[in-house]
């Protein structure tokens, strides 16, 4: 019963959308926070060495003769060398003025990076005082060295980070959907035994379900309790409402039945006879209503279970013989094949009911009426009697709603009888065949 | 045959005491649950007809109640409500059967004949007149020893007049007691279970008299 239910977005997929959206956000900013922390401290190995470099060249400075003399350490560049055979330079300046090395690589700071040569290359800066004669002279080192190790590391360590940062992704997609749907199975379990409950059930909910959906269990249980009690007291309002209506009609036939007996006036007797015609025919059509409207609401969902037919057959017959007795009519039942069917036993016996109160209905008095049950070629039961039988045009029409054989003649009917046979018949994948017998009589076959 | 009514509704219980009383059965008549267990204990009757619904309570509990305390007074339960899981229960409950209101007394009485049969076991009331013995609950008749069983009607028309000996019945009443309202009969009808019943009789001391244009009476020789 989807059909008449609005559907906004799935929850799932909300569900689904949000952790692996946060998911990916989450690899994304480990991407960027792993990488930089990793090239800043790439950037701080460079930038010691640079350092070192500069101290270990500033060092050999000494001041000669009012002149600076450099002694350059070689080691000072030996340690600068690298895999990627990066490119070195140097500079050296005197209070400001390049000594010697190259020019254009003073910075102001003692790190710092600039572009040179087509490149970028990290420098680093030391400087010294010497004091000679009075005179103090400021001696300053800058060391320059490419990047091309760095950034090969720092490739290296993106490429793994990315990795890493995919594998999370991965996992946690994995995680989010394996959550999502043991949250939404438990949505499903709830949902499936709701559908799987018969018509009947509106008995709460007693197993544990989640805190989360403890209050809707309950809003569910509490609904159900209201359609519980208001279809009781439906129940009840029909059960005083016919009470209260046919009691007072029970009384009235009594007394013309009573009356009957002693009016000896044949337009007084015509008169009760036609008043007690009126009381069973409400009194009858009332039922046959209420029963069409039973078997219309269980044929949706039968309750089933396995039914003797023969057994529901004696019990049937035996509570009708009185009846057939009041006419000499001989209700005879041939139940001897085993006849097991898994079906709903109300619907059944009332769809059996039916057939024979017809068959009863239209038997001569003095007659014999058939029951019987066949399992070949399939689980059938039939109803016979020795009456007028059916019309032959009109066979096909009689199991509809409301219609009567036009020679059903001074019969009190509903014309439901046979609607509520066929429908009971087809609730359980069988049919209804109305034919004659080969003396002339109805036969009424429900085929399962 | 002593038989209980329970129904609350004094003028329906006023119509089916005359009615029972017109078959030749004795009926009391209780409008409440708890008059119903006092005229229960304290007399034997052969059957209980009993209302469900009624001032004091639901007849169920008094069926019930009155299964539970091992009586075996069979109960037909008269019931306006029609649907069939509600016939189940009471059946369930006890009860040997229903008849739903407003109802035939024709089908009333052939249900509680019915009853009565299926609980056979308890004294057995038969009429004797001269050497005929009736049994009406079993259906059968003793003549001479030799016991003949009884079509419905041959039974009803028999004890009709056994129940009224001497008295003479028209065509036309015994008519409206063998048939119903509803069949289409003439009064002839009467003449071919008359013939039925004679024939049944032949050989006894018992005989059914032909009274030109009054009717029939029973008769015994004796």
């Amino acid at each position: 019963m989807t059909g008449d239910v609005t559907v906004s977005r799935s929850l799932r997929n909300r569900l689904a959308i949000i952790l692996t959206g946060g998911a990916a956000v989450l690899a994304i900013v480990l991407f960027f926070v792993v990488r930089g922390y990793a090239a800043q401290i790439a950037q701080q190995g460079q930038d010691n060495i640079l350092s070192a470099s500069a101290a270990s060249i500033l060092d050999s400075a000494v001041l000669r003769d009012g002149q600076v003399e450099l002694d350059f350490p070689y080691a000072a560049l030996s340690m600068l060398s690298t895999d990627a055979d990066d490119r070195v330079f140097y500079a050296i300046y005197e209070d400001g003025a390049l000594l010697s090395g190259y020019a254009g690589l003073d910075i102001p700071n003692p790190f710092g990076s600039l572009t040179y040569d087509g490149t970028t290359v990290r420098v680093a800066t030391a400087s010294r005082t010497l004091i000679g004669a009075n005179v103090p002279r400021r001696v300053s080192v800058s060391v320059a060295q490419t990047q091309d190790a760095l950034s090969g590391t720092l490739n290296r360590i993106s490429t793994n980070v990315a990795v890493f940062g995919a594998g999370f992704f991965a996992l946690a997609t994995a995680l989010s959907f394996w959550a999502t749907s043991t949250t939404i199975g438990q949505l499903r379990r709830l949902t499936t035994s709701v559908t799987r409950r018969g018509p009947q059930d509106l008995s709460p909910f007693t197993k544990p379900v989640p805190t989360e959906m403890a209050p809707l269990v309950g809003s569910l249980n509490n609904l159900m309790s209201r359609l519980d009690q208001s279809l009781k007291q439906s129940e009840d309002f029909i059960a005083e409402a016919a009470h209260r209506v046919r009691t007072p009609l029970a009384t009235v036939r009594s007394y013309a039945e009573a009356t009957f007996q002693r009016v000896e006036n044949p337009e007084n007797r015509d008169a009760l006879r036609s008043m007690m015609r009126a009381i069973d025919e409400s009194s009858r059509a009332a039922g046959q209503l209420l029963d069409h409207a039973m078997v219309t609401f269980r044929a949706e969902n039968l309750e089933r279970s396995d039914v003797d037919l023969n057994d529901l057959l004696r019990d049937l017959v035996q509570r009708m013989t009185p009846i057939a007795d009041m006419r000499d009519v001989d209700l005879i039942l041939d139940a001897t094949a085993p006849a097991h069917l898994h079906g709903d036993p109300i619907l059944l016996q009332n769809a059996l009911r039916n057939l024979l109160d017809n068959a009863l209905k239209y038997a001569p008095a003095d007659s014999r009426i058939m029951v019987r049950v066949q399992t070949i070629p399939s689980l059938s039961v039939d109803v016979s009697d020795e009456g007028r039988g059916f019309r032959l045009g009109e066979i096909d029409m009689l199991a509809e709603r409301f219609v009567r054989g036009s020679d059903s003649g001074g019969q009190i009917g509903s014309g439901l009888g046979l609607t509520i046979a066929k429908d009971v018949a087809a609730a359980h994948g069988g049919r209804l065949i109305l034919t004659n017998t080969p003396r002339g009589g109805a036969c009424a076959t429900l085929q399962f | 045959m002593k038989y209980l009514l329970v129904e609350d509704n004094i003028e329906l219980a006023r119509a089916i005491c005359s009615r029972m009383s017109l078959d030749g059965h004795l009926v009391d008549h209780a409008a409440l649950i708890s008059e119903a267990v006092d005229y229960a204990n304290a007399g034997e009757y052969d059957l209980i007809l009993l209302d469900i619904m009624l001032p004091d309570g639901d007849g169920r509990s008094f069926l019930k109640q009155h299964r539970a305390g091992k009586n075996n007074t069979p109960v037909i339960v008269l019931t306006a409500r029609s649907q069939v899981s509600d016939r189940i229960s009471m059946l369930d409950l006890g009860a040997d059967d229903y008849v739903t209101k407003p109802f035939d007394h024709a089908e009333l009485q052939a249900r509680c004949r019915a009853v009565l049969r299926r609980n056979a076991g308890s004294a057995q009331s038969t009429i004797q007149m001269g050497n005929v013995e009736f049994d009406p609950v079993g259906g059968h008749l003793t003549v001479k020893g030799n016991v003949i069983n009884l079509r419905n009607r041959e039974l009803r028309l028999l004890e009709v007049l056994m129940n009224a000996r001497g008295q003479v019945f028209s065509k036309h009443k015994l008519v409206d007691r063998l048939f119903s309202y509803d069949d289409d009969v003439s009064e002839n009808a009467v003449e071919v279970y008359i013939g039925r019943l004679r024939k049944h009789l032949d050989g006894s001391d018992v005989q059914i008299k032909t009274l030109r244009g009054l009717g029939y009476r029973l008769d015994h020789d004796g």
